[in-house]
């Protein structure tokens, strides 16, 4: 499999995912400067977490208009695998290659903690090792997570299987006490039409390795090497 | 030229015969930039003028100390070529005037000293101290201050993994905030401040200059009063942005070798840092404002000279390397300009449009500052008070009480606003006895701690001072870790009564004694004075933050139970010491008593011990006494665990129940031990010829002793509670 990692001045959890990418795929995946206006063929780009420009603006919104996104779009477009983290999944709502957006958390405060999530569907590139409606647990740090998407839309997307995890308790029950930022119907991580972009809030390089907690993340990235190797 | 009046020396905290040395060193009147400069530089805050003499007795050297105190951090080897590069400190009084900017621009300002010297941070801890609950500004400084800490360091990316919050009524007009950041270096890449070389370019680079924080070290130099609100302005204004990528402008051009020396620019901005660099190098530099990049039209040079703007930094460069730094500089969008040269002359020479506006000489305001012996007198020692005289109430009844008393409380509601897994390498989050970072890359990891119990040294200066870092050292052993150096961020009131000097005296001798007996150097630190509000002080408060080393990860220890059927072991002496206790206070309502004694000599076996007991995999769970004693300490390793075990203790005959369950004696641990690992451990115990007792076992789901019984599930309740319901929000649920 041949990665890039997308870097943007504010980006802080480049190295984590490329860390993460590598246990994984057993080499060192690309690291691109977000001035940068080409990528060569790859099969996965990854948008990392972080506070690019600051998220000054509005989260995400100044790195979707930065030079390599043109490319990541007509890469996505291409079919090309994008999986955005946190910072990252709010630059691809920013972009329009995700529906919704994502705001401030209900509370309004900035969360840093692991979060269970059912695993909606496993039938894709990123989740082929999970089991369906499955339980993982990952941790989540962000304060804009709020996810919302107009009626029309949000029913377009569960029609499609468009959802891809929700927030739920350690039982594996979505209920409200388990949704932690105030999304719409719980969601933690959606899919693009296609199924090949996957953004979602909680960081599965957190906790992909047992020393550091728990390892349910690293499941994403061998589902990943797995299917483009 | 300004007319020197005694208003204009009073409002810049000079004292008439301080002047008196101005007209001598300079044989004429200063100008009002020039005064400007005297007057931060001989603040407290930067000249240290009335803790020099004391800190100077403070043990700053062992094998493995690469560099003491004096540079922006003190900087220790862990081997394998690496160097942990660390410091704490403090932005109190601009904290309390604007919580989030205060608290902010704190961790700002640690993390450039930590990173100007090559090393890229690691990990942030804070230790704050707030007022009583029910003063009516503690709510919204708590929430000003965890918002600011989280909103730079999440951005910068930088983990926030440990600290303590206190509360106290000392500190309801002076909050403490003292932040702490730790680094990773190449042990041979590590960056000195002392300038070099008649000639080469001194390099301004970073954010631009503005007009915030004008005098902050000058008001962080003195008291508090009824006016002080209007102190807003002074205070700085932080872009956590722009400090991501002055972190990152700066490893990259510390990659190459251009940099001949590096400062960044903290409290009394471009003065403290330009004068600082050029006094250690014994040179002179001639600067020229104009080239200073500022973000306001019309500033004056007492106005560029006394900025406090947040996210600069001051380095000479090697003859001919601009144009290399610059591209650097240019690629993360930082402004760059060479401002001066460094010349021979000792002097601090300093344009704007094309005339002298200061002409000063360097070492009498930087190395040569004054150096004070104020008068102080020594602490009235309390009486000890005897057990008998505790009243006695039923222990879970007490325990509950203490658990969710705000001192002790779940701090669950700060540390989940800051993230503090960026990075990857956390392998022991916020709750524990110290933080555990993993060495990126490595099995090495560092343990990282801040302690002091402020009410043990305002009741006895001398042995709270040995406490604070007897409790360091513990807190790392209690992990596993080797205890390798301290930081001290000194916290007290006015320096120029006595009975606040004793305090001062008295505790940095008490530091000192066990640092030395605990092979535990000082390696940087930081001094905060004033700390009072209309001649109110708070309760004296020397912070330590202790650094210790994992040779391997793997080998650590956490607090939780890990099973039930165990060994629940003691290690340590209890006598039952009520004296200055959380007991007394939480359930007696009685703020008194000597504090318990430390004995360092057992300090450092049981450590030993402990440590060696880790390291041969023979505990399942490890975690010190300190706070509200034994039952509080069992306590916490059962709501820490996975299912909430329980445990049943047998307390012994020879000592009254609330004394040994709340007794708050030094030296002790409790062990979680496996019936297969029992004998092995007790004797390893006599073997270092500690104190040790077999106290129950664990399992269950609640916690009884003499008799009495609470379940952890209520205990867990109760310890969540009380931080989300004061802050009026909501319980996080898990």
């Amino acid at each position: 499999m041949k990665a890039a990692v997308i870097v943007f001045p504010g980006s802080n959890c480049d190295r984590d995912v490329a860390v993460a990418l590598e246990a994984s795929m057993g080499a060192k995946p690309l690291m691109v400067w977000h001035r940068d206006t080409e990528l060569p063929d790859l099969d996965l780009i990854v948008v990392p977490g972080g506070f690019s420009y600051g998220d000054y603006l509005r989260c995400g919104a100044m790195a979707a208009h930065s030079p390599i996104m043109r490319e990541v779009k007509r890469q996505a477009d291409k079919g090309t695998r994008v999986l955005g983290i946190c910072n990252g999944f709010q630059i691809l709502t920013e972009t329009g290659l995700l529906p919704g957006v994502l705001m401030r958390n209900k509370n309004l405060k900035f969360i840093c903690k692991d979060v269970h999530l059912r695993v909606e569907s496993n039938t894709t590139d990123f989740c082929r090792g999970y089991a369906a409606g499955g339980l993982v647990r990952f941790p989540i740090a962000h304060a804009e997570g709020n996810y919302f998407a107009d009626p029309e839309t949000f029913k377009a997307m569960e029609a499609q299987g468009q959802i891809a995890f929700r927030y739920c308790n350690h039982r594996g029950e979505v209920t409200e006490a388990a949704n932690p930022n105030g999304s719409l119907a719980n969601v933690a991580g959606i899919y693009n039409a296609k199924h090949n972009v996957l953004g979602l809030m909680p960081h599965p390089e957190r906790l992909a390795e047992a020393l550091l907690g728990g390892s349910d993340g690293k499941m994403m990235f061998d589902s990943l090497v797995e299917a483009l190797r | 030229m300004t007319q020197i009046t005694p208003e204009l020396l009073a409002s810049h905290g000079i004292k008439a015969d301080e002047y008196k040395k101005i007209l001598e060193i300079l044989g004429r009147e200063p100008n009002h930039t020039e005064l400007g400069i005297f007057s931060v530089m001989w603040s407290e805050h930067c000249s240290y003028k009335s803790s020099k003499k004391w800190l100077k007795t403070l043990p700053t050297k062992a094998p493995w100390v690469i560099c003491g105190p004096g540079e922006n951090a003190g900087v220790i080897d862990i081997g394998d070529g690496q160097a942990i590069i660390f410091k704490m400190e403090s932005h109190n009084h601009p904290s309390f005037i604007e919580p989030y900017q205060g608290a902010a621009t704190g961790v700002g300002g640690i993390l450039r000293d930590v990173f100007t010297m090559g090393a890229r941070p690691i990990a942030n801890l804070n230790a704050l101290r707030f007022g009583d609950p029910s003063h009516p500004k503690t709510r919204h400084l708590v929430a000003g201050v965890v918002a600011g800490i989280g909103g730079y360091g999440n951005c910068v990316g930088v983990p926030t993994v440990g600290g303590e919050t206190n509360f106290h009524a000392s500190y309801n007009g002076n909050i403490l905030v003292n932040a702490m950041t730790v680094g990773l270096a190449d042990k041979d890449k590590i960056f000195y401040s002392a300038a070099a070389g008649i000639g080469n370019p001194v390099v301004y680079f970073g954010s631009k200059t503005g007009r915030d924080g004008i005098h902050g070290a000058t008001m962080a130099s003195a008291e508090f009063d009824e006016k002080s609100d209007e102190k807003r302005p002074t205070v700085q204004v932080g872009d956590p942005f722009t400090e991501k990528l002055l972190i990152e402008a700066c490893l990259e051009l510390m990659a190459t070798d251009a940099i001949v020396a590096i400062q960044d620019m903290g409290a009394a901005g471009l003065t403290s840092s330009s004068f600082e660099m050029a006094s250690k190098g014994g040179l002179g530099i001639e600067m020229d404002l104009d080239l200073v990049p500022m973000r306001e039209d019309g500033m004056t040079p007492y106005e560029i000279m006394l900025s406090e703007s947040q996210e600069r930094m001051l380095m000479v460069l090697k003859p001919g390397r601009e144009a290399q730094a610059k591209a650097i500089m240019d690629k993360w969008e930082l402004d760059f300009a060479v401002v001066g040269v460094l010349t021979d002359t000792g002097r601090m020479v300093l344009k704007r449009h094309g005339a002298v506006v200061a002409d000063l000489p360097i070492d009498p305001l930087a190395l040569a500052s004054p150096e004070y012996d104020r008068p102080w007198t020594a602490p009235v020692k309390q009486p000890v008070i005897a057990v008998e005289d505790v009243k006695a109430v039923c222990p879970a009844e007490a325990l509950k009480t203490l658990l969710s008393c705000p001192d002790l409380a779940s701090k669950r509601w700060i540390y989940e606003q800051y993230d503090h897994m960026v990075m990857g390498d956390t392998v022991q989050r916020p709750g524990g006895d110290a933080a555990v970072v993993r060495i990126h890359g490595t099995n090495k990891a560092v343990a990282i701690t801040t302690d002091v119990t402020p009410r043990y040294v305002l009741a006895d200066p001398y042995e709270g001072g040995r406490q604070a870092v007897a409790e360091a050292y513990r807190n790392l052993s209690a992990v596993g870790a080797l205890p390798m150096a301290v930081t001290d961020n000194l916290n007290f009131g006015n320096p120029e009564k006595p009975e606040i000097m004793g305090q001062i005296v008295e505790s940095i001798r008490g530091m000192g004694q066990a640092c030395r007996e605990l092979d535990f150097p000082v390696v940087s630190g930081n001094v905060s004075l004033y700390n009072e509000t209309q001649g109110a002080a708070i309760l004296p408060t020397p912070a330590i933050g202790g650094v210790g080393l994992l040779e391997d990860v793997a080998k650590s220890a956490s607090l939780s139970f890990k099973e039930s059927g165990s060994s629940i072991v003691l290690i340590g002496e209890t006598k039952g010491w009520l004296g200055a206790s959380l007991y007394l206070r939480e359930i007696c309502g009685r703020e008194e008593g000597a504090p318990p004694p430390v004995a360092l000599h057992r300090e450092r076996r049981a450590g030993e011990l402990v440590r060696q007991l880790i390291s041969d995999g023979q505990v399942q769970a490890c975690h010190d006494v300190s706070d509200g004693g034994l039952l509080v300490a069992v306590a916490e390793m059962a709501m820490a665990s996975d299912g909430h075990i329980g445990a049943s203790l047998d307390a012994p005959s020879t000592l009254p129940l609330h004394a040994w369950c709340f007794g708050e004696d030094q030296g002790r641990y409790v062990l979680e031990v496996r019936d297969d690992d029992l004998a092995a451990v007790l004797e390893e115990a006599l073997g270092h010829d500690a104190a040790v007792r077999v106290i129950g076992k664990t399992g269950g789901h609640v916690i009884s002793v003499g008799g009495r019984a609470v379940r952890v599930d209520e205990l867990v309740e109760v310890n969540e509670a009380w931080l989300p319901g004061f802050m009026g929000a909501e319980l996080s649920g898990h």
